[in-house]
Parts: C-alpha cells; sequence; structure tokens
C-alpha cells in the first residue's frame, strides 16, 4: 500500500508538479528532450535530486574549476568521496569536509550526528581507516535561547556519534555571529589513513557484475534531503522536520570494520556511499563514472517499513548504508563476510552495457533513464553578479583603532567573547584520544595524531574568519587558507592539500553570487602560492533565513605533514627564561576585528590586507627553524591579534608568565589583527640561529612569575596574574549557557 | 499475539541526574507545580503465546536484561493485540 | 604473559589495549572475538572501553551475554587477572563480577579530558608498582562512570580495600565517594572508568598507566615462580 497516489505523468506537466521538487520549467524541458517522453514520477524525482545543487554543484561548478586540483602529492582529486594524497612509504591521507547545516537547523542533534556519519562514509568508501573529526561550526549570538539550544545539541549530536564510532574528534573551530542566528553551519571533516594499493573508486564496471546493498535498511527518512539542502530555510522549515535522518553509530562501526574487510577482497569491484539523494546517485554516479548502466530490482531492496513506493526508496536517505559492486558469482562469500558483523548484504541488479538506470518494481519498469542524464548533464548556470554597496563603502573607509579606555579590560573582556574563548566546555565531550594516536590534543593550533609504526604525523585544522570574507571575499579568502597553512606550520607540519566546504547564501542573488565568485577567486590564489591543491569537498548554498544569508563561510580543511614526531610543536610557552619573538610587522588593521566587534557591536572597513608571498616567506621560515629544533613554542596571531595570542600562549603552562614589550601605538600594537603574524618562543642559546633563519623580533621572556605584563613605549599596560585571564578564557562558554 | 508494555525507572533511592534537570527547566519554564521528575525507559514487547505463562516470560526478560534491578524497577501491563 | 584483548562489535578502546601490552609493555596479545568459547590458553582477560552493541538499553547489559563472557567468568575464578577499562567496567558489572551499577554522569555529559587518580589500596595484583595515595594522571572518556551502589555494598568495599583508584579533586561524574575503580573479593578483578591503556607512552601526555599492566605482569611472574 502507498501512502500517496502517485501523479501521472500528464499531471506532473499540467499542473507543474516539477515545482514543488525544485525543477525550473526549463528543467522539466531539458528532462522531457531527455528522455524523449514525459518522465513519470519515480523519474522525477531521480532528475529533482540529481539535478538539486546539493549534487549537481550547478550554480558553483563554473567557479569550483578555478580551484588548483593538482599537485605531485595527489592521488585522487575532486570527484570522489574523499580526495588523497601522497604522504610517503606507500601511505596515503584521504580526507574531505561537508556540510550538514539544513538539517542541523531543524533537528540540530541528528542533523550533526548524520553530517559526522555521512564524511566517515565518504572516507572508508575509499578504501581508507577513518583515523580522525573535525568540525567547523558557526552558530549565532549565545544571548538567544534557540541558539543555545542548538549549540548544546549539535554538539551531543557530534559528540554522541563520534564516541560511539571510536574515532577521535580531535579539532576544529567555532565561531559566534549574529548572522548564523537562524542558519548555523555544520561542517564535519574526515581523516583516514591508506595505502596506496587499497585505494577504491565508486565504478560500476564489466557488464553483468552484482549491484549489491549493504548495510542499514530503507526507510522513508530523509526524502528530498539534497533539495531540501538547496532550498533556503524559513519559518515554515521546521514543517520539514521528516526530512531528517536519524544515525546509528553502531551500525556505522559495523559497516565501517565490514567495508575495510570488503576492500581487501579481489571481488570487490566499486563501492560507494549512499549519501545525498541515497540509492540514487550512488547508482548513477557509480554507472556514469564507468561508461556503463545499471538494472535494479527494487522489491530486493531490503525495507525498514512497509509499502513504500519506487520514488521513496530511491529518495531516501536511510544512513549507514553503502552500494557495492562485485564480481559476478561471488555473491555468497561477500554476504558471508557482512553476516559475520550482523549486516544485510543482498544482490538488488547488476551491471548493464546500456548507460541506462534501469528500475524494475512489483514486475514493472517504473524507471528508465540515462546515468548521464543525471549525473553529468544537469544544467550548469552562470548567475550574474554584482558588486554588493556595502563593500564599496567599506573599501573606501580608512583603518581607524577603536577607542579603547584600559587595555587590561579590554584583553580579559575580548578572552570572554566566544569566539576567542576557551571550547573545552565543547570537545570535552568529544572523545579526542581514542586510538591512542592523539598527539596534540584540541586547543592548539592545529591537532597532531602520529601515525603508528612510523616516525610521521599528521597535523590538522580547519579554518576561515568569515568576518573578513563579509568585508572583502577575495582578501578573506586569501586569508582564510593561510591561517589553515599557518596553524599547519606552527604545528610542525607541511601543508598537503585542503578541502573546502563553500557555504554561502542564495546564489541567484548577484550580491551573493559576486561574494562566492571573490571568495573562490581569492582561495585559489592563495593554494597555489601555498602550494595547497583542493582535493575535494563540497556546497552548501541557500544559507539564508528569512532572506538574510549567513557571512559568507568558504571552510578551509588542511592536513599537513610533519616528517618525525620530534617537530611537532604546540602554542604553549615551555620554560621561564625562553625568549619571546615576534615574526612579521603590525599595521593598523581592524576591519573585522574581534576589538572592532566589541567595541561597536558590528563590523565595517576594509578586511586585513594579505601579502601571499610575505605569507608564504614567514611560513617557510618559521618551519626551518622548527625542522632545525631552534622552537620551543609557536602560536599564529588570529583574532584579538597579541595580546590574545600571548595569554592563550601562558594558558596550561600550570605557572609560566610572559614579559613583553611593544612599541606601535598600543592598540594597535595589543589588537590589530595583520595576518602572517606569528608569536614564538626559542631557548636563548638559539638566538642568533634564530634570528638569522627568521628575522624575528625579540619582544620578551617567558617568566616563571605566572603574570602577563605587556609594556607599551615602557610603560607597562597590562599587569595581571595568568590566572585572572585564563578562568575569564576557560568559563566564559559554560558561563554563557547556564 | 500479546503487546507487553514495560516502563523501566530508576528506584526511588537513586538519583534521578536526568529528571532532575527536566525539573529545573520545567521550573525555569514556570512550572512551579512540578514537585519532581523521573525519567525511565518504555519498551513495547510483542510476545507469541507459548507454553509457558507471558508474565513469567515477561518478569524474567526483565530481571536479566531490560532492567538493572541494582538501580532499576520495572513494572508491565501485558495487552491482547490485534493480530495483523 | 599472554593476554586476550576481548572484542564485541562496538569495542573501540580494543586496539589501544593490545598496542599498550605488545608495543608498551613487551608482552604477548591477541585479540579475542566475543563468541569465543575458550580462553583458557590466556593468562590475563582485558575487557576493553567502546560501546560493545551500541549500547542503547544500558552500557554492557547486552555484552554480558555473548559466549565469551561464560569464559571471563571462569578466568576470574579460576584466579587469572581481569581487567575492564571503561565499557569493560561497566560490562563486568552488568555480569556481576563486580558489585554496583553505573548511571549517566552527574552533568548528563560526555566527559573526555585527563584527571587526577589517587592510588588507594596498592597492594593489589594490579597495583604493586604504585605507592600509597601516589596521583597518577590518566585519561577518561566515558557518558555513564557515575558508580552506585548501596550502603552495604559500599562499606564493604571500603574496609576491605577494594576501592582501588578514586579522582582526585573535581569528581568528573559524580561517582560515590569518588569511585574510579574497585576489586572484586579475591582482588583479581579490576573495573575502572579511566584508561591505564592511554597513559602508556610520554608523547601522547602520561605514562602514568604502564605500571598497572607492569603489576599484572609482576604478580603473574611471581606466581608462576612459585607454582613452577
Amino acid at each position: 500500500m502507498s501512502l500517496l497516489l502517485e501523479p501521472t505523468a500528464q499531471n506532473i506537466k499540467e499542473e507543474k508538479l516539477y515545482r514543488e521538487v525544485g525543477l525550473s520549467d526549463e528543467e522539466f524541458g531539458m528532462v522531457e528532450s531527455i528522455l524523449g517522453r514525459l518522465p513519470n514520477w519515480t523519474e522525477l524525482g531521480l532528475f529533482s535530486v540529481m539535478w538539486s545543487e546539493h549534487c549537481s554543484y550547478k550554480n558553483s561548478k563554473p567557479l569550483l574549476k578555478k580551484f588548483p586540483v593538482t599537485g605531485e602529492r595527489v592521488l585522487q582529486g575532486p570527484g570522489e568521496g574523499a580526495g588523497i594524497v601522497d604522504i610517503g612509504d606507500g601511505q596515503a591521507v584521504a580526507f574531505k569536509i561537508e556540510s550538514h547545516n539544513h538539517p542541523s537547523a531543524i533537528e540540530p542533534y541528528q542533523g550533526a550526528a548524520t553530517g559526522v556519519g555521512g564524511i566517515i562514509r565518504d572516507v572508508f568508501s575509499m578504501g581508507a581507516r577513518p583515523i580522525a573529526i573535525l568540525n567547523s561550526l558557526r552558530f549565532g549570538e549565545l544571548d538567544s535561547a534557540r541558539v543555545r539550544y542548538l549549540f548544546e545539541e549539535v554538539v551531543a549530536g557530534i559528540a554522541g556519534y563520534g564516541n560511539c564510532i571510536g574515532i577521535p574528534t580531535v579539532g576544529g573551530e567555532i565561531q559566534f555571529d549574529a548572522s548564523y542566528d537562524g542558519n548555523p553551519l555544520v561542517n564535519a571533516m574526515c581523516v583516514g589513513l591508506i595505502d596506496h594499493k587499497d585505494i577504491q573508486k565508486g565504478q560500476a564496471k564489466g557488464v553483468g557484475n552484482t549491484v549489491m546493498y549493504v548495510g542499514a535498511k530503507t526507510g522513508r527518512d530523509g526524502i528530498h534531503g539534497a533539495t531540501f539542502a538547496s532550498e533556503e530555510l524559513s519559518d515554515s522549515s521546521d514543517e520539514k522536520r521528516p526530512a531528517v535522518q536519524v544515525g546509528d553509530p553502531f551500525m556505522e562501526k559495523l559497516l565501517l570494520e565490514a567495508c575495510l574487510e570488503l576492500i581487501k577482497s579481489d571481488a570487490l569491484i566499486g563501492i560507494q556511499d549512499m549519501g545525498a539523494a541515497g540509492l540514487t546517485s550512488s547508482s548513477a554516479e557509480m554507472a556514469s563514472k564507468a561508461g556503463s548502466g545499471i538494472e535494479m530490482n527494487l522489491d530486493l531492496v531490503p525495507q525498514r517499513e512497509t509499502g513504500m513506493t519506487g520514488y521513496e526508496m530511491m529518495l531516501s536517505e536511510s544512513q549507514e548504508r553503502m552500494l557495492i559492486v562485485i564480481e559476478k558469482g561471488r555473491e555468497n562469500e561477500i554476504q558471508e563476510l557482512f553476516h559475520k558483523y550482523d549486516l544485510d548484504a543482498v544482490a538488488v541488479g547488476h551491471v548493464t552495457d546500456d548507460q541506462h538506470l534501469r528500475l524494475i518494481h512489483k514486475g514493472e519498469t517504473i524507471a528508465d533513464v540515462p546515468v548521464d542524464a543525471l549525473a553529468e548533464d544537469a544544467p550548469v548556470y552562470h548567475k550574474p553578479s554584482t558588486e554588493p554597496a556595502y563593500f564599496r563603502e567599506f573599501k573606501q573607509m580608512n583603518n581607524e583603532e577603536p577607542e579603547v579606555e584600559n587595555l587590561e579590560e579590554t584583553l580579559l573582556a575580548l578572552l570572554k567573547q566566544p569566539t576567542i574563548a576557551s571550547k573545552e566546555w565543547v570537545y570535552n565531550q568529544y572523545d579526542y584520544q581514542v586510538r591512542t594516536n592523539t598527539v596534540v590534543t584540541p586547543g592548539s593550533d592545529a591537532a597532531v595524531l602520529r601515525i603508528r609504526g612510523t616516525e610521521k604525523a599528521l597535523a590538522m585544522t580547519t579554518d576561515c574568519n568569515s568576518r573578513y570574507l563579509y568585508l572583502d571575499p577575495e582578501t578573506g579568502g586569501k586569508i582564510a587558507v593561510a591561517e589553515a597553512a599557518r596553524n599547519i606550520v606552527c604545528s610542525g607540519g607541511v601543508p598537503l592539500a585542503i578541502t573546502d566546504c563553500l557555504n554561502f547564501g542564495n546564489p541567484e542573488k548577484p550580491e551573493i553570487f559576486w561574494q562566492m565568485e571573490k571568495s573562490v577567486d581569492g582561495m585559489s590564489e592563495a593554494c597555489n602560492v601555498l602550494n595547497a591543491p583542493v582535493i575535494g569537498g563540497n556546497v552548501s548554498l541557500y544559507n539564508e533565513t528569512n532572506g538574510t544569508a549567513v557571512y559568507p563561510t568558504p571552510v578551509v580543511g588542511m592536513v599537513g605533514l610533519i616528517e618525525n614526531t620530534k617537530h611537532i610543536t604546540t602554542q604553549h610557552f615551555k620554560d621561564a627564561g625562553d625568549l619571546i619573538y615576534l615574526i612579521g610587522d603590525t599595521e593598523t588593521e581592524f576591519g573585522g576585528s574581534e576589538l572592532q566587534k566589541y567595541v561597536h557591536g558590528r563590523i565595517f572597513g576594509p578586511s586585513p590586507a594579505l601579502d601571499l608571498e610575505k605569507e608564504k616567506n614567514h611560513q617557510a621560515n618559521l618551519l626551518a627553524a622548527i625542522h632545525q629544533g631552534l622552537v620551543k613554542s609557536a602560536h599564529d596571531l588570529a583574532e584579538g591579534g597579541l595580546a590574545v595570542a600571548l595569554a592563550e600562549s601562558t594558558f596550561g603552562t600550570n605557572g609560566l608568565g610572559a614579559e613583553v614589550d611593544t612599541e606601535d601605538s598600543a592598540v594597535t600594537a595589543l589588537f590589530s589583527e595583520t595576518q602572517s603574524r606569528f608569536i614564538v618562543s626559542i631557548d636563548p642559546q638559539h638566538k642568533e640561529a634564530f634570528e638569522a633563519v627568521t628575522g624575528g623580533k625579540h619582544i620578551g621572556q617567558v617568566t616563571a612569575q605566572a603574570a602577563l605584563m605587556i609594556r607599551n613605549k615602557g610603560q607597562l599596560v597590562v599587569n595581571r596574574p595568568v590566572k585572572d585571564f585564563e578562568d575569564s578564557w576557560r568559563g566564559a562558554i559554560a558561563c554563557l549557557l547556564n | 499475539m500479546m503487546k507487553v508494555k514495560i516502563h523501566v525507572t530508576l528506584r526511588e533511592s537513586v538519583l534521578d541526574p536526568q529528571g532532575t534537570a527536566v525539573k529545573s527547566s520545567l521550573h525555569a519554564m514556570n512550572y512551579h507545580e512540578v514537585q519532581d521528575v523521573r525519567i525511565g525507559k518504555y519498551l513495547e514487547v510483542m510476545i507469541e503465546p507459548s507454553d509457558r505463562p507471558v508474565e513469567e516470560v515477561v518478569k524474567e526478560m526483565c530481571e536479566k536484561l531490560l532492567a538493572n534491578t541494582v538501580i532499576e524497577d520495572y513494572e508491565y501491563e501485558v495487552e491482547e493485540a490485534v493480530t495483523r | 604473559m599472554k593476554f586476550a584483548v576481548i572484542v564485541f562489535p562496538g569495542s573501540n578502546c580494543d586496539i589501544d589495549m593490545f598496542h599498550a601490552i605488545k608495543d608498551e609493555l613487551g608482552e604477548e596479545a591477541e585479540y579475542v572475538w566475543h563468541d569465543a568459547e575458550d580462553l583458557s590458553g590466556y593468562d590475563g582477560i582485558l575487557l576493553p572501553g567502546g560501546f560493545s552493541y551500541g549500547d542503547y538499553l544500558r552500557s554492557g547489559s547486552i555484552a554480558r551475554f555473548s559466549n565469551v563472557m561464560k569464559e571471563v567468568v571462569k578466568a576470574a575464578e579460576e584466579g587469572k587477572p581481569v581487567l575492564g577499562v571503561c565499557n569493560g567496567f561497566q560490562i563486568l558489572l552488568e555480569a556481576g563480577l563486580l558489585p554496583g551499577a553505573m548511571l549517566r554522569n552527574k552533568e548528563l555529559k560526555f566527559m573526555c579530558r585527563t584527571v587526577g587518580l589517587v592510588v588507594e589500596n596498592p597492594n593489589t595484583m594490579f597495583t604493586s608498582a604504585y605507592s600509597e595515595n601516589q596521583v597518577i594522571q590518566i585519561p577518561i572518556a566515558h557518558g555513564e562512570g557515575n558508580y552506585y551502589c548501596d550502603d552495604a555494598v559500599y562499606n564493604e568495599l571500603k574496609e576491605n580495600g577494594r576501592i582501588v583508584f578514586t579522582y582526585e579533586g573535581l569528581n568528573p561524574n559524580g561517582s560515590l565517594g569518588n569511585i574510579a575503580g574497585i576489586t572484586n573479593a579475591k582482588g583479581n578483578v579490576l573495573g575502572m572508568m579511566p584508561h591505564p591503556e592511554r597513559a602508556v607512552d610520554a608523547l601522547l601526555g602520561s605514562a602514568d598507566g604502564l605500571s598497572l599492566f607492569q603489576s599484572i605482569v609482576k604478580h603473574w611472574r611471581d606466581s608462576n615462580v612459585i607454582t613452577a
């Protein structure tokens, strides 16, 4: 028994029902001409999800082409479950970031949990063992009860899934800004480790080979999730709640172990996660990539509910499922493998040579569509782009210092801003140590995991200061990439590549499309200069609530290679008497800064400038000094400038303090957010060597007295016990939540 | 076919942190009438009649698996369910 | 000495336990799947952390019925050292090898951080390499570590030195009497919420957990010398 009476092909056209599933009049016309007839309801469903922005990138494709995607280490670029980069000795690292913004806005716990589950599957579908999870989160201001609810539930959802499956959640970042009030961003990144020989592809090759469905059963959850992710949120979005999927991390753990065992079998031809658009995208994409077709009998699909229609099965986004193609005749051994983990593995179809996706249900052919039409031929739009008026206005403004009366009190206040404050309320809920490889735990610039059995380690981070991007998307885009690289370098690593998650508003608005265009330009340039190609990612558009867009937020996830665990460096000061250095000059730059927001309650003016050549040099110099063993701690200067970075370097050091002299105007010296700067502490015996390598400026020393003392032109402007700063910083988020 | 409705709750002597948290939320929402909240689990188990009395079977399942009697109490009711 | 690392479908600290024994302790270890029916070839049994069967009903409640648990009970009766960490502790409680039960953490949140543990009783086969009241740094990572038992059991544990570890300072989960780890009456079964296997390598922050495993090995060597 079907729950809904399906409209006829004629109905669909006459009543323009295709609009309800997100297809435009022109797009429906294209479907009609591809098929040479009217599509039925099931076929319409296939096109609607495959041609959604979430699956087809129809609005962003022309921009994504600008990214550099190749490099000598790149083994797999964009287009598969995850990108893969060589790290030597036959090993490689696979990683990807993906958004789950819309589901999280509606049902934050499950939305975030299934976001984590989905990205983990992307990584193990490549044959890689997931070793770490990171999350990049954006919320509105914590003074709203709704935002606090979203924040607490998203964190709980990430913890609930990641902790159970036993993959450490090691890092990421969280920022708070009113632009995310109704539309939080939940981007999950997964990093996996793989041997070159185990790399898998999602391809349905070899006519006659068997298509198998493995994992959890299919229910009605998540139908039209991909289409939902391609629409703006409004007050009525809560009504779409059934579209949100429910995750089962225990099931995923079984699926993960079973699939990693499956990878070792030579019966396996192709494997792909049933993510967005579930069975539809996995089957169409696997066939399209191999130049083949697939025929499936939907009667055989394991179902959790009764009376499901073909439309529902094809569009369901039930979690923890994979589609695999195996050599014909070896179904039994594959079934045995999965049964050991109590999982379903069912032959549901076979590979054909006609490049069609053909679906049989209850003895009838309910869909027969060219696979390329679904996977490749979605329309591509070159949206109009207009420079927004606000941008011109901001650009013409001068950089002015915000007025600050008491520098010390201001530093205390900045440390309590939720974007700067310690995130331990969050990460203490994540099991960041399971699998015992986490050398640098959350709270330093980048998380670092050792690679067991080698001397190597991987550094990983996510970054994006969207305030800069709002003021100036091109410069902000460069900064996002540069900052990620800074965090990797500070940890002792060489940037390998990035994955990105492009979160923007409605691309049909020319000002929003302009933001996308400029951000991608900036990011591409930075990726080129810093030698960090883009190996994959995800686009999330329509991040708007009732017509207001989020700040442009192209999150950069970066992984770096640390050749020897001896090079691992953290931001924390180590010993009294060590010398403190500042690398990089300081200008008066407050556009989009934490101080500006604190003083004025809003952001305006030009964003900080970025000179990529200078950036590259500073990073290379610092890395050289780290590799020569000259550096005890390194920390990049970000939100809140030098004063905040210094304070952070004293936290968690059990009784160390710092004493520093500054020259420029005090407000600029302490709080400006000029880019390409680092504070570094070194053993005094390495003074000459360090200065020769980095050209850094000696500004002070680490002290045995646990106080932070900052002088400006000889005058003491900050002088207070570290404990006061640290308590404010550590307690701020818990305090805002209670 | 029988439908057995089973409620598992924390024993009264055991502190229920979840219940306490919900109680304070309700108080924060001005439901001062609320005196106490206890949170438990509700299970529906469909049972085919066998040669053992259904009550005996249910009791055994509760003692062995569904409840941990060190900290939990259980109650159940047996309903005659319509066969599908 | 040869250890069995028991693996349930949702165990996720099994690898950590295995490497702690093999790489850091330098003893033998093998993974043993939950349907195993014979543990007689092992000198010590380790129940690692994780979410044995998803733990949707109660932590450890389903694991206790797996085949291998009958063998674990047998090993415990024979006096072999049995160590349950985190989920392993919860399983030992559910299986009745240790008294009491686990409630959700008092703050209702999963808690992951390194805590100080006080060694209350250094005279067990698990703690002989520590000194009395020594404070060691061991990570915790759990959502249900709020140990509970009635007064009679608590007094019995307390009077017989069966409370082996307590939390130093702030109690992270609300456990009765700050309990972090307890043994059975015979002293050969230890359940503890903190993860000693995560503290065996200074590179990862602490190596204080290694002494626990060394204590087990020492006990085994000593008793084998006597019987030999």
